[in-house]
């Protein structure tokens, strides 16, 4: 077997040293009854040829991004990642270290992650960030957690707004634990949360650009919630809106997560993702997950060490903020290497080409007959209604070749209102051709 | 001394400096922000023309601040940055607890076939039937290896893991009008993240005593067990490195109280392919896809925490699912009665099932059972290497994965377990597990995976050897700077936490210059 070192002749010297005849006399702590007392049939090892082939087999049944038209968004998106990134992901260094515990021999991953948690706070405007959680959803429920901590209240208000599987993980997350408002979803971009804010509340969450691709006023509700002493917290599913959309952290908010993995990060059929979490410099001893920080070795050089770990698991076990141990290393890694190689100045013109395929597509949509286009707002995603059920219009496009958007129904099958809505997004990978395409398979199938 | 062609000295001792030699290629390397500025860019984009956006008012008045490199730059920062790490592919990584093996280079080709890496995860069912085969015959893999009747894929790491098995029961117990149980059984020799995960649901932690040799004590349990509980937490084999000799029992004990058994995956690596936890009782179990799966560790992550469910808790597994429906696979996003419905948004972590069942094809049912094998035999061979210079806390059980050493072979010599660990880094190795298990005094806790040659053990124990002797003879100082090799000494970590530094500001100086 390729991966395993040792000869026949190596393993029966070193059972010779060890003292012991044969391998099983090291497993003769497990009960004989538990002990090779089956038959698995799983198929014999493999070479690297026939694993191949039958992994392209499984791959080759799936429509990928690139073969055809792609509008598909709802919280993941197809962006274009340069070479660069994935090359120097998979550098040995980078690809197959540890979470750096030994400072001295990991300071190519500190040093990144320091540079990671500056380029957070500075895109959300906020003071610090961590290193990294799973992904936006399980980001929002520790933020959620956070909220109630930093406070000591209950009641967590979720925007009709917010993504309905980050709706669903918090629901989760604090299930009949707190007193938990989920408002109905909100297609058009109506808001009722100020009014649900009370002396009880501890955060409200909303997510901008929305679940339906609508820009949410921040400073409003930062305000509203400041006025009852409850903290904001903002949900943005796609970060290159922060391109050209104001930080939330100058609009008031008080924690801001943000699913990263726009930013260097393939779609991979949903993870690994990369969840990013900034908040105000008072709550940071409150904030989940590792953080990276400055110091220097016993020279006076600077160099970077995982810290405040009095949070985490490891030290605090049940007292902990989280217990969260790996995150998202690798892929904050990726998010980190195309930010700087986007610097300002790219991720500024990646941001308003985003915006500009989007503005084409709402007018290109708005053209067909009988589709309306609910927003009046979007950064690259928007809501179209349809006359016709909107998962079966998807399946007929997606026999086309197109992937024309989700269907709402799909994330929230109870809610009948929602039946005839789609979500769709362009990108700069967005072409013209994929508009015309879209636009007229749609209207010969409304026709 | 020998001398070369321009008739200068050449060799060792021609100086009288400290060797510091190999560090011309680690040069410091200064910070993007330090280097990188906002006009420069790696990426060519068109500047798009807009001429009615829909902003609605909301655009961005506040500078980004971001810095950017070219492309030779930026590949130049984290070529240099990669080579302040140590890894796997450059060295020896005996990480008790962490399962440093081998990451075969074809999972990474295969994750990024455009058919899996470029696949959107509410695409329509119809056109994603492969990588739902794909997730069916993973969770085929990780039940028949487990002997259990459900997996749940969805959990992105251990912990996640660990939080959605502990869900499932308290799931399960609130149907069963069982809810009133407050108390999770928990040794004291666990992982943090168990009691972690444990106070994350509310439940009160109840610690069990280790035995005298390193195993936990099935009267212990039963002394324990009550109708409070709700569950035992319990690594098996554990973080001492021996498998529980009595775990059927406990099982029993749990079972017949009305508790479940939640078992820590974390070691599952020692007993793949050759014991089934199913056989052994357990409810629930999270298997680490990057430790004993090799998916990567990517300096921290991403990982994939799979659970397993006995019969009992199958029902109550998370959405999503795949199942057989009337036209092929399909994915199961909502569920109406008891599930408790979902953990992340979409279907976990594909990228990392790709790699771990192109791992698991790779190795076969028999080459898994054999890297298990050669696990076990790996660590016992350190165990027995070090047996006489080291002190063995445990010596009762073979050791399975992992060998465990406390630190009173150091005792008088001024030389403490996270000295020894450091001077380890100046032999090129990465340091173990320090201080874990609790339960051990300045454990040392060395995993070498199946991945090390009989070579490489040898080397590594001639050097423990060697440092153990020479900490024995007197030489502390060696121990106390050390490392004096890596690129960085000894770092602050008081200092870090006391007034913390966790971005980067421009200094003081620029700013008053720009005004």
């Amino acid at each position: 077997m390729r991966y395993l070192p040792h000869s026949e002749a190596e393993r029966a010297e070193m059972l010779g040293v060890i003292g012991v005849p044969n391998i099983d006399a090291l497993f003769s702590a497990v009960p004989a009854l538990a002990l090779k007392s089956f038959d698995l049939g799983l198929p014999a090892h493999s070479p690297e040829f026939l694993v191949e082939a039958h992994m392209r087999a499984l791959a080759g049944q799936n429509h990928a991004g690139s073969d055809g038209p792609f509008f598909v968004g709802a919280g993941a998106y197809r962006h274009h990642v340069p070479a660069t990134v994935d090359h120097l992901i998979q550098r040995s260094e980078w690809l197959t270290a540890y979470t750096p515990y030994q400072p001295e021999i990991s300071q190519g991953t500190l040093q990144m992650l320091f540079e990671f948690q500056t380029q957070v706070a500075k895109l959300t405007g906020m003071d610090v960030a961590n290193a990294s959680l799973y992904d936006g959803s399980t980001g929002t429920a520790e933020a959620v957690l956070m909220a109630r901590r930093l406070t000591k209240r209950n009641k967590i208000v979720l925007s009709g707004g917010l993504h309905p599987h980050y709706r669903d993980v918090v629901r989760a997350y604090l299930k009949d634990d707190a007193d938990l408002v989920c408002l109905s979803a909100s297609p058009e971009g109506q808001g009722d949360i100020l009014d649900h804010i009370d002396d009880q509340t501890a955060a409200i969450v909303v997510q901008t650009p929305d679940f339906y691709g609508h820009l949410r006023n921040i400073k409003t509700a930062a305000d509203a919630a400041h006025a009852k002493g409850a903290l904001l917290i903002v949900v943005i599913t796609e970060v290159v809106s922060l391109g050209l959309l104001e930080a939330p952290g100058a609009l008031g908010a008080d924690i801001v997560v943000a699913e990263g993995q726009s930013i260097g990060n393939a779609l991979n059929f949903g993870g690994p993702y990369l969840g990013l979490l900034a908040t105000r410099k008072e709550f940071i001893r409150q904030m989940p997950g590792r953080i990276c920080g400055e110091t220097v070795d016993a020279e006076g050089q600077r160099g970077f060490v995982l810290t405040l770990s009095t949070r985490e698991q490891h030290i605090r076990r049940e007292k902990a903020t989280s217990n969260i141990c790996t995150n998202s290393g690798l892929c904050a890694l990726a998010f980190s290497i195309h930010m700087a190689l986007l610097g300002e100045a790219g991720f500024t013109r990646l941001a308003r080409l985003n915006h500009a395929n989007a503005c084409k597509l709402a007018d290109a949509l708005e053209a067909v007959p009988g589709v309306e286009v609910l927003n009046k707002t979007f950064f690259n995603e928007m809501t179209i209604r349809t006359p016709q059920p909107a998962a079966a219009l998807i399946e007929r496009l997606a026999k086309r070749g197109i992937l024309g958007g989700v269907p709402v129904s799909r994330l929230e099958p109870k809610d009948h209102s929602v039946g005839n809505l789609i979500v769709l997004a362009a990108t700069e990978l967005t072409t013209d051709e994929d508009i015309a395409a879209l636009t007229s398979a749609l209207a010969e199938e409304l026709a | 001394m020998s001398m070369n062609n321009q008739g200068r000295p050449t060799g060792t001792g021609t100086s009288g400096f400290a060797s510091t030699s190999g560090s011309a290629l680690l040069p410091n390397e200064p910070l993007l922000f330090e280097i990188g500025d906002t006009e420069h860019s790696g990426v060519d984009l068109p500047d798009a023309t807009i001429t009615n956006t829909r902003l609605g008012g909301f655009e961005r008045k506040t500078a980004l601040d971001l810095a950017g490199l070219t492309e030779p730059e930026a590949m130049r920062h984290y070529v240099r940055l990669s080579r302040l790490n140590h890894s796997i592919d450059s060295g020896m990584y005996p990480l008790g607890s962490c399962t440093m093996k081998h990451n075969p280079r074809l999972n990474e080709k295969m994750a990024r076939l455009p058919g899996f890496a470029d696949i959107h995860p509410l695409q329509p069912a119809s056109t994603v039937q492969g990588a739902l085969k794909l997730m069916n015959e993973l969770s085929h893999w990780l039940m028949t290896l487990t002997n259990t009747s459900a997996v749940a894929l969805t959990p992105k790491a251990g912990a996640h893991g660990e939080l959605l098995g502990m869900m499932a029961i308290k799931a399960a117990q609130d149907a069963a009008g069982q809810g009133h149980r407050r108390t999770v059984l928990v040794p004291e020799s666990a992982h943090g993240t168990n009691p972690a995960t444990a106070a994350f649901l509310g439940y009160s932690v109840k610690s069990i005593p280790a035995r005298s040799d390193g195993t936990v004590d099935v009267q212990a349990v039963k002394d324990a067990l009550s109708p409070d509980v709700a569950a035992i937490m319990l690594t098996n084999p554990n973080t001492c490195g021996l498998f529980e000799p009595q775990v059927i029992e406990i099982a029993k004990a749990v079972h017949a109280a009305g508790a479940f058994f939640y078992c820590d995956g974390a070691n599952f690596n020692a007993i793949m392919g050759v014991v089934r936890p199913g056989d052994l009782g357990i409810d629930a179990m999270h298997i680490n896809l990057h430790k004993t799966f090799s998916t990567p560790h990517g300096g921290g992550g991403p990982g994939a925490g799979p659970v397993v469910l006995s019969a009992a808790l199958a029902p109550f597994a998370p959405v999503p699912f795949v199942r057989k429906g009337a036209n092929g696979l399909e994915l199961v996003e909502h569920e109406e009665d008891q599930a408790l419905g979902r953990i992340t948004a979409f279907q976990g972590q594909m990228g990392m099932y790709v790699r771990a069942l192109t791992y698991m094809l790779s190795h076969g049912g028999d080459g898994l059972a054999q890297a298990a094998q050669d696990a076990v035999l790996n660590a016992n061979y350190i165990k027995a290497r070090l047996g006489q210079v080291f002190s063995v806390p445990f010596p009762d059980y073979p050791t399975m994965h992992e060998a465990l050493f406390d630190d009173s072979f150091l005792a008088g010599t001024g030389v403490t377990t996270l000295d020894f660990a450091k001077a380890l880094i100046d032999e090129g190795f990465h340091p173990m597990t320090m201080y874990f298990p609790l339960v051990v005094h300045g454990a040392m806790l060395i995993e070498p995976t199946e991945s090390e040659s009989k070579q490489t053990l040898d080397r590594f124990c001639d050097v423990m050897e060697e440092l153990a002797l020479d900490a024995k003879a007197g030489n502390a100082a060696r121990f106390t700077a050390a490392p004096m090799k890596a690129p960085r000494r000894r770092l602050d970590e008081t200092r870090a936490a006391r007034s913390p530094i966790i971005k980067w500001e421009r200094p003081a100086e620029t700013l008053k210059a720009a005004e």
